[in-house]
């Protein structure tokens, strides 16, 4: 080491420098508002905190309030049903992906063809995606307005009476379901087109030749190939189904007797609502850990089925 | 022989026309009642919008008379007695600042990781990857006692809304770097041979080479502030301030029973956003396509 000359060092050195001028800007703002605030989520989640409460490290007690059960008489009760409530209601709404998924592709499969005004319809498709959230799920609270509201209003001329689609227990998570399918499926068609282009002509000659129809093709040749974009599809569906929150707080406002509050919604209220930074740290954390386990398992049971051209 | 065939032949080939147009024909239908789909909602929030207050609830899709003036009263926001000027001057004020920031910064940075040599730079390109997995519900909590702290002092303030995003993006850097170790090696030998300093490379050579990876990370940062509803809804508490967004939000609590100005309030927000896609389709599509991919 000692060998290394002078000049050498200095070269080694200005490197050095340079490399951290050019990652500071931004480096500095990840350690402030990206990486730091990691380890002192984490600490929270640990500590009792309302703000003007001095912190009190309690240990694994916030985690126990979520998780744990409690025995009453004879049976047993979670110490927080909010949270079990919440995350069916979280699990619940991700049927929507699977669903949306399989209209993007029967669309995008319709759209793969030769023929005319192809653009017009992907203009048309793409036209929710762009679309501001908050304005769409305003816009769809009426077209649910259970008197007046275009869907009811359309059932009716077949004398059929609509339900109160946002106010029901029932009808409220469906309802959400198809507003975030037509807000998205554009996205996920594009994608599945995009995909759809690459896959060799071919194929499809051969299997033609050897006499298989387009529904043994679809299923012998298409949709194993759409094995990248399918397990893409569903990471980054369930990633974000993990922290669906706007159109809830816009839509329900949570209701109807919170059937439509999320896990990021019970994060929200506990957090900026009640204050409970401790409580809400810890919820946060666990459901960091849902969306790590569940991106590792499905690494682990579809990514060895995935399919390269 | 040859008599016998070609009827046949001109029948098969009959059959098959006929059997593709019918083909054609499903297609056609089948795509055109999901474009009603998509688009009646559109339709619905624009006629309503120009009902007035006794037509709202009539089954029809043309107005009586065209009512502009919900527009005018809803732009001038009613009882939050704020105007939509001011929410897209918010909106756009904000959008670009953090958009500005963050492509550039994250560029820097992009480069520094592709690029340049310096002590630890694999390990903390790892931290950055590591934080892409951290959903935003964990780290918004303690940003925010950050910004609230009597130091800082943040809390409803363009600040708060503006610095946090501005800074950092580990998305932004980890796309851009993955884009610039793409460009060959040699054009930034031959221009360090040339005398070009490590700057000059970044500023001449990789940057001007990275316009469309640079275009998609600005779409999508721009789209993504624009939209973004809960980091606003929860450091902004005067209406002065909103976001577009989070004004909309609020407008719906006020005029709750209004329609015809919450679709015109509605509308008002769509509007320009659909603008400047019909006119730039091409370009949002490849973005997609692009990041949708490398993800």
């Amino acid at each position: 080491m000692s060998q290394i000359s002078a000049p050498a060092r200095r070269k080694h050195l200005r490197e050095n420098l340079t490399g951290f001028a050019f990652l500071a800007p931004n480096g500095i703002g990840f350690l402030v508002f990206g990486f730091l605030p990691i380890f002192a989520s984490l600490f929270l989640s640990f500590a009792s905190w309302e703000l003007i409460t001095p912190i009190k490290w309690i240990g694994f007690r916030n985690f126990v309030g979520i998780l744990g059960f409690h025995k009453d008489g004879a049976s047993v009760f979670p110490n927080d049903p909010y949270f079990w409530k919440y995350l069916l209601n979280t699990f619940y709404f991700m049927i929507g992906i699977p669903l949306g998924m399989a209209t993007s592709l029967i669309l995008a499969l319709l759209m793969n063809q030769k023929i005319k005004g192809i653009n017009i319809f992907r203009t048309i498709y793409f036209m929710p995606v762009v679309s501001s959230m908050i304005a769409c799920a305003l816009l769809w609270r009426w077209i649910y307005h259970p008197e007046v509201g275009l869907l009811n209003m359309f059932l009716y001329l077949f004398h059929i009476k609509g339900p109160d689609w946002l106010g029901s227990m029932a009808w409220a998570k469906p309802s959400l379901i198809v507003m975030g399918i037509w807000k998205g499926a554009g996205y996920n068609m594009l994608l599945y087109l995009a995909a759809l282009q690459g896959v060799p002509e071919e194929l499809y000659e051969a299997a033609r030749v050897d006499g298989a129809n387009k529904w043994r093709q679809f299923w012998g040749i298409t949709w194993p190939l759409l094995g990248p974009i399918n397990f893409l599809m569903i990471i980054m569906g369930v990633i974000g189904g993990f922290q669906s929150f706007d159109v809830q707080y816009v839509m329900t406002g949570g209701g109807p007797v919170n059937s439509t509050k999320t896990m990021v919604f019970y994060i929200y209220e506990k957090a900026f609502t009640m204050f409970q930074m401790g409580y809400a740290a810890a919820i946060a954390w666990i459901l960091a850990a849902m969306i790590f386990v569940f991106t590792f398992l499905q690494w682990k049971s579809m990514g060895k089925k995935v399919f390269y051209v | 022989m040859s008599n016998n065939t070609s009827p046949s032949l001109a029948q098969s080939k009959k059959r098959r026309f006929i059997k593709e147009t019918a083909q054609k024909v499903v297609v056609y239908v089948l795509l055109s009642v999901v474009g009603v789909f998509m688009l009646v909602p559109f339709m619905w929030m624009v006629t309503t919008s120009l009902k007035d207050a006794g037509s709202v609830f009539v089954f029809s899709w043309i107005p009586r008379q065209f009512e502009w003036r919900n527009y005018v009263e809803a732009w001038k926001g009613g009882p939050t007695g704020v105007s939509f000027t001011r929410f897209f001057m918010n909106s756009i004020f904000v959008s670009s600042l953090v958009t500005f920031g963050q492509v550039f910064t994250c560029a820097f940075a992009a480069f520094a990781f592709a690029r340049l040599k310096f002590w630890g730079r694999d390990k903390l390109f790892l931290a950055y990857l590591g934080t892409m997995m951290i959903p935003g519900a964990v780290t918004m909590i303690p940003v925010y006692i950050l910004l609230s702290s009597r130091y800082l002092n943040w809390v409803n303030s363009y600040k708060a809304l503006i610095i946090p995003g501005m800074f950092g993006g580990a998305f932004g850097t980890f796309l851009l770097r993955q884009f610039f170790l793409t460009i060959p090696k040699d054009l930034e030998d031959a221009a360090r041979i040339d005398g070009c300093s490590t700057f000059g490379i970044f500023w001449r050579i990789i940057l001007p080479l990275s316009k469309p990876a640079l275009a998609t990370l600005t779409t999508f940062t721009f789209m993504g502030v624009w939209n973004d509803f809960i980091w606003p809804l929860i450091v902004i508490n005067t209406m002065e301030k909103k976001t577009l967004p989070v004004a909309l939000a609020s407008f719906q609590g006020m005029y709750s029973t209004d329609w015809h100005l919450l679709m015109a309030a509605s509308t008002i927000v769509l509007m320009p956003v659909l603008i400047v896609y019909l006119f730039n389709q091409r370009f949002f599509v490849r973005g997609i396509v692009l990041t949708g991919l490398k993800q």
